[in-house]
């Protein structure tokens, strides 16, 4: 029955609508709406970034490069080009796009993880060029974002937000579902399970991975967009390593494969370090620690192996 | 039974996380102020001792009595340097804890980050970091207590008119700290009829300048040689300096005023000139100044207390918490508007940082004074009158 629940195309989506409509009403104060909204937020990169690590099994160590693209191109272009906000986050889109395919292309036509090494480098130069660049990004002290206008409407508030990044993370499930059950995504699985037997099938294995590395690249860049607009100031760490690792993190936590399980990773990485705070010092150490629980005791991710040990206790 | 106990566990553990993410609801016989700190990370070392300091300070308030007869509550979050993380947890504090005033922000990301949230709430903010930007355009519940890189612009230009100096060479570094002192230098040399007639950089790990110095030396009329850098750099330009025989004065930045620094440099740092706050030379004031007690009070009781080499980094927050609590004392209550009010109308206090006179159009307060310039002489500080 669950199973049968998973499969269907508007489960996942539907499920995560009504997690976001019912979170709202139980919310005690505009803090953890804003809580709520950056865990979205993440989450939508980590969607694209799921695609990319449970289905082509390859790892991007700089996604956060396409989240500073996406960020920066909100902050620069309004304030160098007067193009509107939204224009901005569909050109930052689109640059991520473009940098995508020009990184994955020659790369994914080789085997094996050199698209972690190359990703890890591009990472590194769009954090290099964000905090040297100082007459256009601010440098490492950042720079401001101009507020979301539509037609009369000024977006702000941790309301406005947490509705508008909530709906984008369902939109971006549901295009990642539909991903995965399209033709695509066949081919995509088939590449997962086995490279070899996709190839012997006809599969473009190189074709297909490019496709979702250009996607989940432009989830990135979505997400880095809208954190920006959210905060109305960005700063390089948006861009950095550490952030990149953060994603990965919450792919392999919440389970990779699993659109719910990257909401469920963003919410953990996001929602944890807040809870900590309690614990003052020793803060670091029980998120490495239970981090590890985790891991250890939920091997393929929060979300898989649990819905694997509920299946498995029904039959 | 077994099971049931693993039960009373679960929820135990579930309730105390519920409880902690809640937060207190504070008692209302206690004043709350906040504070978002980059505690670790790569700005540890500002934020760990501003940290150290504030919560020192507090409890010493709180052991005396406390403020307008109520005890002070603080509370710390770790941002650890990420603009994202402060403004979450400047929500929190407005939102969740319920603070009346915040001290900190350990770098001018993460103060810019949290602007908006506290000049929404109305709630006053000091921060704790350098740039010029936090202040200017003055904001209306924004403060901050450290002087500014154009201050220490200002302080070594001043110190080369007096030389009779007016062609300057500058060499800087290509991080955050070196690039926007090196802008605020180019920008406030003109009004001291100061031109820089060479101006060159290196990069965060070269390990010798000898060519960009040597390009220096070689230009037509350079009278001293300015360094705005911080880290490991200065230490090296002022080696190379040394081997390549180079004989008009140089200047460093308030960035490297450290013993490392002397450490690091040797016999090549002598001579060299830099300006500084008081704290760095707290025992060779003169005790005439008004600033002597404040600062020699502070290193003493904070290497005591945290068994750690005082830095200017702490003195900021005891500047900020310091001018917090002296403004709620003249305000009489906990309204943050009045507290506000209170803060810009801070005249005659003195801080680590020097003599804090604020205003409508100044949010700092302070002045050229704040800054004592400095001659390294045999390994040691000396005061240049």
């Amino acid at each position: 029955m669950m199973r049968r629940l998973m499969s269907n195309r508007l489960a996942v989506p539907a499920i995560l609508s009504l997690l976001v409509v019912g979170l709202f009403f139980v919310m005690p104060s505009s803090f953890y709406l804003r809580v709520a909204a950056l865990v979205w937020i993440s989450a939508l990169a980590v969607i694209g970034l799921n695609l990319l690590m449970g289905y082509a099994g390859q790892v991007s160590l700089g996604h956060a490069g396409f989240f500073g693209v996406g960020a920066y191109s909100v902050a620069i272009l309004p304030a160098q080009f007067g193009l509107h906000p939204l224009v901005s986050l569909i050109v930052g889109a689109l640059a991520a796009a473009l940098l995508a395919f020009l990184v994955g292309r020659p790369i994914l036509k080789l085997k094996g993880h050199y698209l972690a090494v190359a990703t890890l480098g591009f990472g590194i130069l769009v954090f290099m060029v964000i905090g040297n660049e100082a007459w256009l990004t601010g440098g490492p002290d950042g720079m401001p974002v101009p507020r979301l206008v539509l037609g009369d409407w000024r977006v702000r508030g941790g309301e406005a937000w947490y509705w508008i990044t909530g709906a984008l993370m369902v939109v971006g499930s549901w295009i990642a579902v539909n991903l995965v059950a399209s033709p695509t995504g066949r081919a995509l699985r088939a590449l997962h399970d086995s490279e070899v037997a996709a190839r012997v099938v006809g599969v473009d294995v190189a074709r297909y991975k490019l496709i979702v590395f250009v996607i989940s690249a432009v989830y990135a860049s979505v997400a880095g967009s809208t954190l920006a607009l959210v905060n109305g100031f960005i700063t390089p760490d948006a861009a950095g390593f550490l952030h990149s690792i953060q994603l990965v993190t919450m792919v392999v936590l919440g389970g990779m494969g699993s659109v719910l399980g990257s909401v469920v990773g963003a919410a953990v990485l996001i929602v944890l370090p807040q809870v900590l705070t309690a614990f003052h010092d020793y803060e670091h150490l029980l998120l490495g620690f239970l981090m590890m629980a985790f891991m250890i005791l939920l091997r393929a991710g929060i979300v898989p192996s649990l819905s694997a040990a509920f299946a498995g206790r029904r039959a | 039974m077994q099971k049931s106990r693993k039960w009373i566990g679960g929820v135990a553990a579930a309730t105390l996380a519920l409880g902690a993410f809640a937060g207190g609801a504070g008692a209302a016989d206690t004043i709350k102020i906040g504070a978002s700190l980059s505690v670790t990370g790569p700005a540890a070392f500002l934020g760990d001792p501003e940290a150290r300091t504030l919560k020192m300070y507090v409890d010493d308030i709180n052991a005396a009595g406390g403020v307008n007869g109520k005890q002070l509550e603080l509370v710390v979050y770790d941002d650890a340097g990420d603009a994202n993380n402060a403004r979450t947890f400047a929500t929190r504090l407005v939102e969740d804890d319920g603070v009346i005033a915040v001290v900190g922000g350990s770098t001018t990301g993460t103060t810019m980050a949290m602007v908006p949230v506290y000049e929404e709430a109305g709630i006053p903010f000091i921060s704790l970091a350098g740039a010029v930007v936090i202040i200017d355009p003055v904001k209306e519940f924004v403060f901050k207590t450290p002087h500014t890189d154009k201050m220490a612009c200002e302080k070594i230009f001043e110190d080369m008119k007096g030389r009779g100096i007016s062609k300057i060479g500058m060499i800087s570094g290509s991080g955050g700290f070196d690039k926007s002192m090196r802008e605020q230098c180019l920008g406030v040399a003109g009004n001291y009829g100061i031109e820089v007639v060479a101006d060159e950089t290196y990069g965060p790990k070269d390990a010798d300048m000898t060519p960009q110095l040597t390009k220096i030396k070689g230009t037509d009329g350079v009278q001293a040689v300015v360094n705005p850098g911080f880290g490991q750099g200065p230490a090296i330009v002022t080696r190379n300096y040394r081997q390549l025989g180079i004989d008009v004065p140089l200047y460093q930045s308030h960035g490297v005023a450290s013993k490392s620094f002397i450490d690091l440099a040797g016999e090549a740092a002598e001579g060299v000139r830099l300006p500084a706050a008081a704290l760095l030379v707290g025992d060779k004031l003169p005790n005439s100044d008004p600033q002597k007690a404040v600062v020699t009070g502070y290193k003493s009781k904070y290497e005591e207390t945290t068994g750690q080499p005082v830095s200017t980094f702490g003195g900021h927050a005891y500047d900020g918490l310091m001018i917090l609590v002296e403004a709620m004392k003249r305000a009489g209550s906990e309204d943050p508007a009045a507290i506000r009010d209170e803060i810009e109308k801070t005249t005659g206090f003195i801080g680590t940082g020097g003599e804090v006179n604020m205003s409508a159009t100044d949010h700092l307060g302070l002045d050229l004074s704040a800054f004592k310039m400095l001659e390294i002489k045999d390994g040691d500080w000396t005061i240049v009158q």
